[in-house]
């Protein structure tokens, strides 16, 4: 092939073999890795919701035990917020952000190594739980007190607070990784302003996951203290005010929904223009709403407590930043029209998961504002109309953003150009699908069902619409293997890609697909905000196939997965024991002094 | 749904036809939802229903607006054979400007009723109010009336027509207590006393339930709600206070209380003159009670049989353990506390 006789010729070899994807440092095949994964524990995340939607097909149904039930609402949540939905926004912003800067690889291609190994071996320590006595059951949100030794005193919180911990390192590393690389590692011309919107995008969610998680870590640290040591910050009978915990949670909690659509935002806002042939009208308003999305999301956290007796200060404080919050996000609606009026609109299943996500995300954004009324929230809190809202806001959101992105992508990550005829079935039957099983929630919320509750009372009238959204889950799951069986054909037998399939107009389509290992032979200078777009600009961007001379890539290194697994050792024998904790911190230090020592070359 | 009738004074109302039209293709109205939040039976209740139909208005309108727009764009922009390449337009400052005013105003026309309800809503109740303790417990409601001496569970009484004053408190994790007909929920926290304030309209029993995951039986952990003329509630209230009844030793219900005294029943519950245990509901009058067990199950003697059976059994997490009561001492105790009117 020729990219492989440019890599010889760059001196970068290409390896195979399951050794070189665990030493690997190459931003695409660790996107590739957080892909994988992050689709697995969607299906697993898929299954658990299935599981609950065939418990509550009917009333007093016996499917699972209430427990069980329990069990698998928070793990459904927190599989899909932390193990499907941000590393699935993780795999784009590896393989694509450095292609679209015109980097070679991330500012630190071992810590993006060891980011995805700490988040693989979280997700499995988190999973275990479910065959070591009981999965989490207290909600995703764990609310304090339920959640203290005597209310919930098996390992289920433990695993999932502690499973929390070792996740968040993951996404601190890589977001630290993302800030350093947008910032430094763009190519000459490349100002900020010249960004593409899922990079500007990337770097604002880059800069929420650093300052909102350790706001959750520091809560987490206090909950397992609690557990561990006997403690009591959330202990209402040593004089702790279990609010506190409802706080941090949410100080988090909010920017981290934020965290989970931003990036889906960017991937719309790159989808749109190369399918319209135009490009994206207002891209400065669209930037800055983001950048002023992301700070107003601090400023809103207590929307989630309207129903705690905050006071009426407090609750028409809340109710107003959360509606101001409306309006960047209807601007970017807005433009996103404005960028499809007067194009030359081509419905590839790209294009239909983008304009999907444009309708569906403004239904979850008006419940949204209907609930950023604090009167009128108190009815809807803690019913299936809030849980009707989080989907429309996270599956007809963040998940067709993220399925227009992969759509979009893949023939660039793989070569190879996913079935456009198997993409359009999985599109229509998921849109149905999803608004089957999810628009009915809206109504049997404010007709009086509340969330978390494993059965409900025959007469109060919820039958007809629990049946018909179990009916929706149910063709979720086909929408859903329609798609997988797409990826499996597509890679066995797909059209091949070439450079730009859709008529991109950024700088990752310059290059080959897949990209060779170095991506850029030659650095190409960027001239505008879409290079390819315009004939001089196109001419300097194409230099990047240029090979000249010998290119220096980092080398294989198996000490960020020898590293992460120390770390995970160290943090899981918390539960597990010494015997593993200890050898935990000294495979961890061994590991990261042969990662600091570790010639590089 | 037992008895009232919808209040035919407030016509013009926006929100209750839509859904009803909406349901209307599965044969369904509004009455076939006794929870619902949408029929309020309360001045808080209404309130909230005025706010709320007047967001829907401009939810429905900005919806369909953006929906057709797509559509539109979608017809009309479709990439057909031979069409040219479109201009390259970058964006439009009169535009920008223009759908930034424009859900600024739409939000502030929403935001000015809300902070007034905000405060409306939770201003202090008017003196003369009925002061009510609510209670949550791991999986059942608890309501004092400290004026009136009565302790109750999983029933609420309220007269028509007279401001109800809730103080909502926990006894042990998180609970939220919500009877849709009368209002917004409100969190029980653990070592907090939170409030709402209700005047109930129509006389009725209303089911509510609670709102916060609350451990493993949260779904099971319900409530009725019980609107009466002002003399029927007098007259509840004078009967609650009084002692209970004391059935003839010989009878099976005297059988049934004295196992009460003698077994593990005492250390939970409250019988006024015979025991003093906390825990559990207060039974003096469980007997006048239209359910048990979390308003679970209806109050039957067939089905407060199965329920002192097993517990948790009937009640998954139930605190109440399984006693290992023989057949007899079951039926003894259900005579006893079933007579407890």
């Amino acid at each position: 092939m020729a990219t492989t006789a440019a890599a010889l010729d760059a001196g970068v070899k290409t390896e195979s073999g399951v050794w070189s994807w665990i030493t690997t440092v190459d931003h695409k095949r660790v996107g590739f890795l957080y892909g994988t994964t992050a689709l697995i524990f969607f299906l697993i995340g898929g299954v658990e919701a299935l599981a609950i939607r065939i418990q509550l097909m009917r009333p007093d149904n016996h499917f699972v035990s209430p427990d069980f039930y329990n069990q698998l609402f928070t793990m459904h949540a927190t599989t899909m917020i932390f193990m499907a939905v941000m590393p699935l926004s993780a795999s784009f912003f590896n393989f694509m952000i450095p292609l679209m800067i015109g980097a070679r690889d991330v500012a630190f291609p071992r810590l993006n190594a060891f980011s995805y190994w700490v988040f693989l071996l979280g997700c499995v320590f988190m999973n275990l739980s479910f065959v070591m006595g009981g999965a989490p059951d207290a909600g995703w949100f764990g609310y304090s007190n339920l959640t203290s030794k005597q209310f919930s005193p098996g390992h289920g919180v433990d695993f999932w607070a502690i499973g929390l911990q070792i996740l968040g390192i993951a996404s601190l590393a890589a977001a630290f990784n993302f800030i350093v690389t947008i910032i430094n590692m763009r190519a000459p011309g490349m100002r900020l302003m010249r960004m593409p919107v899922f990079v500007w995008m990337t770097l604002v969610t880059s800069f929420l996951i650093i300052l909102a998680f350790p706001v959750i870590t520091v809560a987490l640290v206090f909950l397992l203290f609690d557990r561990f040591v006997g403690t009591h910050f959330f202990i209402p009978q040593a004089g702790a005010d279990p609010l506190l915990w409802q706080h941090l949670f949410w100080l988090f909690g909010h920017p981290e929904v934020y965290i989970l659509i931003l990036p889906a935002m960017g991937i719309v806002s790159e989808v749109l223009p190369t399918f319209s042939r135009k490009p994206l009208f207002g891209y400065p308003v669209v930037v800055y709403s983001g950048i002023f999305i992301g700070f107003m999301g601090w400023g809103v956290w207590s929307h989630h407590m309207f129903s705690v007796g905050l006071g009426p200060l407090a609750d028409s404080f809340f109710a107003l930043s959360t509606m101001l919050i409306a309006i960047p996000t209807g601007v970017k609606i807005f433009n996103w029209l404005g960028t499809m009026w007067g194009g030359r609109l081509e419905l590839k299943t790209a294009m239909l998961f983008a304009v999907g996500f444009i309708i569906l995300f403004t239904m979850g954004g008006l419940s949204g504002f209907m609930h950023a009324s604090p009167p009128a929230d108190l009815q809807q809190t803690d019913t299936y109309f809030v849980v009707a809202h989080i989907h429309y806001v996270l599956f007809g959101g963040a998940i067709m953003g993220i399925f227009a992105g992969i759509y979009y992508w893949f023939p660039k990550m793989t070569g190879r150009v996913l079935d456009e005829r198997l993409g359009q079935i999985h599109f229509w039957l998921q849109l149905v699908a999803m608004n089957l099983t999810f628009f009915p929630m809206h109504f049997v919320g404010l007709l009086g069902m509340p969330r978390r509750v494993y059965t409900y009372g025959a007469n109060l009238g919820f039958n007809e619409m629990n049946f018909w959204s179990t009916i929706g889950a149910l063709l979720l799951a086909p929408a859903i293997l329609v798609f997988v069986y797409n990826i499996l054909v597509t890679l066995r037998s797909g059209r091949p890609a070439g450079n730009d399939p859709w008529g991109g107009g950024t700088l990752e389509w310059a290059i080959p697909s897949p990209p060779p290992p170095y991506n850029f032979g030659t650095v190409p200078e960027i001239k505008s905000l879409d290079p390819l777009w315009h004939k001089e600009s196109r001419e300097a961007a194409l230099v990047a196939n240029q090979v000249r001379g010998h290119i220096h890539m980092p080398p294989n290194s198996h000490w960020p997965a020898v590293s992460a697994l120390g770390m995970s050792m160290l943090l899981s024998g918390m539960l597990f024991g010494w015997y593993v904790g200890i050898p935990g911190v000294i495979l961890m230090l061994f590991g990261f002094y042969n990662w600091a020592f570790e010639p590089c070359h | 749904m037992a008895g009232p009738e919808p209040d035919k004074t407030r016509s013009g109302r926006f929100l209750l036809p839509l859904v009803s039209s909406l349901l209307a293709a599965s044969g369904c109205t509004l009455q076939q939802y006794p929870q619902s939040s949408l029929s309020p039976h309360s001045d808080y209740a209404w309130d909230i229903q005025r706010l709320l139909e007047a967001q829907v208005i401009w939810v429905v309108i900005i919806f369909m607006g953006v929906l057709l727009a797509t559509l539109f764009i979608l017809v009309r922009f479709r990439a057909r054979p031979g069409a040219p390449d479109p201009q390259h337009v970058h964006g439009h400052t009169g535009l920008e400007i223009a759908w930034t005013i424009a859900p600024a105003v739409i939000l502030t026309l929403v935001a000015v009723p809300t902070v007034e309800t905000i405060y409306k809503t939770q201003s202090t109740p008017p003196p003369g109010s009925l002061h009510v303790r609510v209670i949550g417990h791991q999986w059942w409601w608890e309501f004092q009336y400290p004026e009136l001496g009565v302790v109750t569970g999983s029933e609420l009484h309220v007269p028509i027509g007279r401001t109800v004053a809730v103080d909502i408190e926990s006894a042990d994790v998180l609970h939220s207590f919500w009877f849709p007909v009368i209002g917004g929920k409100r969190d029980a926290v653990p070592g907090r006393v939170n409030h709402i304030a209700f005047k109930a309209d129509t006389t009725g029993t209303f089911p509510g339930q609670c709102a916060e995951l609350c451990g493993v039986s949260h779904a099971n952990m319900r409530m009725k709600l019980v609107v009466s003329t002002p003399a029927e509630f007098e007259a509840w209230v004078a009967a609650q206070k009084l002692g209970p009844m004391t059935p003839d030793s010989t009878s099976l219900a005297g059988k049934g209380r004295q196992l009460f005294m003698a077994s593990a029943c005492v250390a939970c519950h409250t019988i006024s003159g015979v025991s003093a245990g906390v825990i559990g509901p207060n039974l003096t009058h469980v007997g006048s009670r239209s359910s048990i067990a979390g308003a679970l199950y209806d109050n039957t003697p067939e089905l407060l049989g199965q329920w002192l059976n097993n517990p948790p059994g009937r009640k998954p997490g139930s605190l109440m353990p399984n006693l290992g009561l023989t057949q007899d001492q079951v039926a003894a105790l259900v005579a006893y506390l079933t007579s407890l009117k």
